[in-house]
């Protein structure tokens, strides 16, 4: 039964389209097997969701290798939920890729870009979906090896330094968190998730478990970017294509931040993580650091993309701060914003690619009158840009509204405080770019630029009304939100 | 055609509306055509709804499950109805006073202009009905996010500026303070529906309460409690029609109807007033009143005398609703259908002004009742109504203000009102005073550099400003009606105060 192999497909079918893509070459063919491949992935992501909801979670036997000495993937709520962020951005990217790669990227190299991109693709899908922690950090090499490359691909010449800074920090991350899988294996000897959970709290009171635990968050905060662990990420996002910035921002921190709770509240489920350590203080100082600090300095740039590039480390914060919690509604909050972000965001660098396709920059000062040059692009990056405030309607409110609710319900209003904080900055650095389109009279010298080709428009949009239509209509996202949270939080029973 | 269907369509009429006048934006008589209709149809809906509420058989709704839990609800109650009655009707009267205005003025981006007002509209229809304080507040969000093309119709710099001011304000207040309120006061009842009595007591302790008012009262920025108060002048570089629609009537009531609901269904006026942690914001209120009104009296400029004018009458609403006694409420539900009428009226004149003798500032407007008779008569008749005296509705409201202030024992507050009325018979009655009976030679001369107004036209044939003659030189034919209109309205509510009352009574004694 084919159905039955969709676990395994979902993974297998990018990492092995990746291949047939560098032996056609062709950009127009390399194109048509990814889109054809993303969709497909897209709809055996939702089969996966709607299978979880109905009937539960599910377990795949690679090989039929019993765990926990085989791999297992281990399909619940929380992943279901995460492959389909993952699918469902990168099919969407798709057809947006098509103009915006050409005028970006040399005709020689774009079948590279695809072949980079199906690998990514399968790479984040990988760590999503496997039940196993070493697995899982050999599909975090492939796609943190094929986004370095994608990033590269950028034309600015910084994009080669971009990369390699990320190539540093991201290796010394996979690292980390190798050495901590290693750690836990000397101690319990197993890799595999579930059976690690009720190994570990034989072993918490070691110090090797306890540095072990250091090791794997060091190693993930860094490939989610947290403060202080973020300085990779701007300059990446920056100088990356417009489409790897589409791609990246909306996917690539999301599912480290899905590996972090895994581990969290899987892995190191049996025992209560936050009661032991002092981890939850840290986290919770460090995220706040990341949303007060990364939205002030995003305040300060002259370059859209970084803009959006600090406003990304802001949302990161917010989805560590639900971890934090550590409650039914704050975990929601942080699963739904994983969603809700990726939506967002990837609206808004798509946005700026079609801006980057029509005037050639990203800088707010060649940006002078744009509305009226490209108002429908516009309009999208305003949409977007109300929905990062949390204007109610809009998706960003609703993880507001989770976050808020969760902070007070532990008593912490210091932190909704800071949520508050934090929208009101995104006032300032979003509307710091709408005066400058639609207030500033065009420069004489610019471009005559007009709109955007509607195969880059419609995407945007389409991840635009997204923000809005589940914005006003939460209930379902919440609702796999929430038993994603009651799932995790379940291991801590 | 159920009561439901027609309280959706009370929110949906303006929303198509919008859309009607974006399609038809080429053609400009079948665009403000639209939009006449438009408001003609929305009045007669809300009409429809009296009777049901009368009956105490009023109509609610849930549109949809927006978070597991909460819902958007539409529910009209009769403070809300007689919000979303007065905000329908004067959106007839303003519309036809834009035709005249606009075109007057030669204003550009008319589409935007009509289309923009029309959504803000429906947001504050939206506010009127809303069943619970989620909805409420999705609506108040997107009236200040529709009404920022507005403020900054012209594109300038100092459009701009105001621009900033504005969503400044009225965002950082509404995300700072209330949706922090909203989302603690949902965490600790687990409910935000508009409930008679309130939802918190009970739930909360006193200080826990006291928070919460102070977050509610500042964060419902548009009631422009000091020192919260800025966008409202700065709203005031948006066309004439914006400013006596929206930021005399739908916006600014917006904000003090949501404080009144808030007072009477999230409190509970009862439980307000034995918990007693509102007195502090009745001085709040109080000094907004008297501040404002002696700042309204060194502005030169006509619209920013207004503004001002209108920050401190938004405090009597507040004040009346700090008071948590019944007839404050009735006081502070009134004052919100009576300044209304009057202050719209001021407004209209002030763009009559603008339009037919280019004169933005009070110093220039000796003598003006010479050439503008009518429109003169006009801004007498609003200033009696702003002022609170006889023949004019605003003397019931500051009648049952002062009620309510004698009811709970706050003498002072008396006093607060009186001297207010003081104050703004000194800075609204010269006007038309000087304009019957001084001569535009009594004008101070303009200093050097100094333009007459910033909206020169310069198309305008000259000729006719510096004739002497008493020469009648009125303002375009639809503003003159809207002033009709209007001020017919202030005089009326001294006779007819009964359905104002009527419904607040319902409120406070259902």
């Amino acid at each position: 039964m084919i159905a039955e192999q969709i676990p395994a497909l979902q993974v297998v079918l990018p990492l092995s389209a990746a291949p047939v893509c560098v032996f056609l070459r062709r950009p127009r063919v390399a194109w048509l097997i990814t889109l054809v491949v993303t969709w497909a992935s897209l709809a055996m992501a939702l089969m996966l969701l709607l299978h979880t909801v109905r009937i539960g979670t599910i377990s795949y036997l690679l090989g039929d290798w019993q765990a926990p000495w085989g791999i297992e993937y281990r399909i619940d709520m929380v992943n279901a939920f995460v492959l389909v962020i993952v699918t469902a951005i990168g099919s969407v990217v798709v057809p947006y890729a098509r103009v915006s790669v050409e005028a970006e990227i040399p005709e020689a190299r774009i079948y590279l870009f695809y072949t980079m991109y199906l690998l990514n693709l399968a790479g984040l899908l990988g760590i999503v979906i496997t039940g196993d922690v070493f697995n899982l950090f050999v599909f975090l090499e492939i796609s943190s090896l094929s986004s370095y490359v994608l990033i590269s691909l950028g034309k600015d010449r910084r994009a080669l330094t971009a990369a390699y800074r990320y190539l540093v920090m991201g290796t010394i991350g996979a690292t980390f968190y190798i050495i901590g899988v290693g750690m836990m294996y000397m101690m319990t000897g197993s890799l595999n998730m579930v059976d690690l959970a009720t190994l570990m709290p034989a072993v918490m009171t070691t110090k090797t478990i306890q540095v072990a635990l250091a090791f794997l968050t060091v190693g993930l905060s860094l490939k989610l970017a947290l403060f202080p662990l973020h300085v990779w990420l701007p300059n990446a996002y920056t100088y990356a294509p417009s489409t790897v910035s589409v791609f990246l921002a909306a996917t690539g921190t999301k599912v480290a931040v899905y590996a972090l709770l895994r581990i969290v509240f899987t892995v190191f489920g049996g025992v209560d993580l936050f009661s032991v350590s002092a981890a939850q203080d840290v986290l919770i100082a460090l995220a706040a650091t990341a949303m007060i600090g990364a939205s002030a300095t995003a305040i300060y740039q002259t370059n859209v993309k970084r803009v959006l590039a600090y406003s990304s480390l802001a949302q990161i914060g917010y989805m560590v701060i639900g971890i934090s919690i550590a409650t039914v509604t704050g975990l929601a909050g942080s699963i739904v914003h994983l969603f809700n972000h990726a939506m967002m965001k990837g609206g808004l660098f798509m946005a700026l690619g079609c801006v980057f396709l029509r005037v050639g920059s990203v800088k707010l000062a060649d940006m002078d009158g744009l509305a009226r040059r490209m108002p429908l692009t516009m309009a999208a990056f305003v949409a977007g840009g109300l929905s990062i405030i949390g204007l109610p309607g809009s998706v960003g409110f609703i993880s507001k509204w989770y976050l808020i609710q969760g902070a007070l319900e532990k008593g912490w209003w210091p932190v909704a405080v800071i949520i508050l904080v934090t929208s009101l900055l995104a006032v300032i650095y979003v509307w710091r770019i709408v005066e400058v389109a639609y207030f500033r009279p065009p420069r004489a010298d610019a471009p005559a630029a007009k709109e955007a080709p509607l195969s880059m428009l419609v995407p945007t949009w389409i991840l635009i009304g997204a923000c809005y239509y589940f914005g006003i209509d939460a209930t379902r996202t919440l609702d796999v939100a929430v038993g994603a949270a009651e799932t995790l939080l379940g291991g801590l029973r | 055609m159920t009561p439901e269907h027609v309280l959706m369509l009370c929110l949906a009429i303006p929303f198509a509306g919008a859309i009607l006048v974006v399609v038809t934006g080429a053609l400009p008589d079948l665009r403000e055509t639209v939009t006449l209709i438009t408001a003609g149809v929305l009045f007669y809906c809300v009409a429809t709804l009296y009777p049901l509420v009368v009956a105490g058989n009023p109509p609610s709704v849930v549109l949809l499950e927006m978070l597991p839990g909460l819902s958007i609800d539409l529910a009209v109650e009769p403070l809300g109805l007689i919000f979303a009655g007065i905000a329908s009707f004067l959106w007839i009267v303003t519309s036809v006073y834009s035709i005249g205005y606009m075109r007057g003025h030669h204003e550009k981006n008319q589409t935007r202009f009509y289309a923009c007002f029309a959504i803000a509209i429906g947001a504050a229809m939206g506010v009127a009905l809303a069943g619970n304080m989620l909805t409420l507040f999705i609506f108040y969000e997107l009236l200040t996010i529709s009404t920022f093309p507005l403020v900054t119709h012209h594109g300038s710099d100092e459009a701009k500026r105001a621009g900033r001011v504005y969503l400044g304000l009225l965002l950082g207040t509404s995300i700072g303070f209330q949706l922090f309120a909203i989302v603690w006061t949902w965490t600790l009842t687990g409910t935000l529906s508009f409930t008679q009595g309130g939802i918190l007591e009970g739930n909360a302790g006193r200080l826990t309460v006291g928070i919460l008012l102070a977050l509610y009262a500042f964060g419902i920025g548009k009631a422009a409690l000091m020192p919260f108060h800025r966008w409202l002048p700065a709203a005031m570089v948006a066309p004439t029609p914006v400013s006596a629609l929206l930021h005399a009537v739908a916006v600014v009531k917006a904000g003090v109807f949501t404080v009144i609901k808030v007072v009477v269904y999230i409190f509970g006026v009862d439980f307000l007033f034995q918990s007693g942690v509102s007195g502090w914001l009745q001085w709040v209120a109080a000094g907004t009143v008297l501040i404002a009104s002696l700042v309204a009296m060194t502005q030169d400029n006509l619209k920013l005398r207004l503004a001002y004018s209108t920050i401190s009458q938004l405090s009597y609403v507040v004040l009346g609703a700090m008071l948590a006694s019944d007839l404050g409420i009735i006081g502070g539900g009134m004052h919100i259908a009576m300044h209304a009428f009057g202050k719209i009226t001021l407004f209209f004149c002030a763009g009559a002004y603008l339009v037919a003798a280019h004169k933005a500032e009070v110093s220039q407007m000796a003598g003006i009742g010479r050439t503008m008779p009518f429109t003169t008569f006009a801004f007498l008749i609003g200033s009696l109504s702003v002022i609170g005296l006889p023949p004019t509705g605003g003397m019931w409201s500051k009648w049952y203000l002062a009620l309510g202030a004698l009811d709970s024992g706050k003498l002072v507050m008396v006093g607060v009102l009186m001297v207010s009325s003081l104050l703004n018979v000194a800075y609204l009655l010269p006007i038309p005073v000087r304009g019957f009976f001084a001569t535009p030679a009594d004008n101070p001369p303009l200093p050097p550099g100094h333009e007459m107004t910033a909206e020169h036209d310069p198309e305008h044939d000259h000729a006719h400003d510096h004739d002497p003659a008493r020469r009648i030189k009125e303002a375009p034919l639809p503003c003159l009606f809207a002033m009709a209109v209007t001020s017919a309205g202030c005089v009326a509510l001294f006779f007819y105060p009964t359905p104002v009352y009527n419904l607040m009574q319902m409120i406070t004694a259902p």
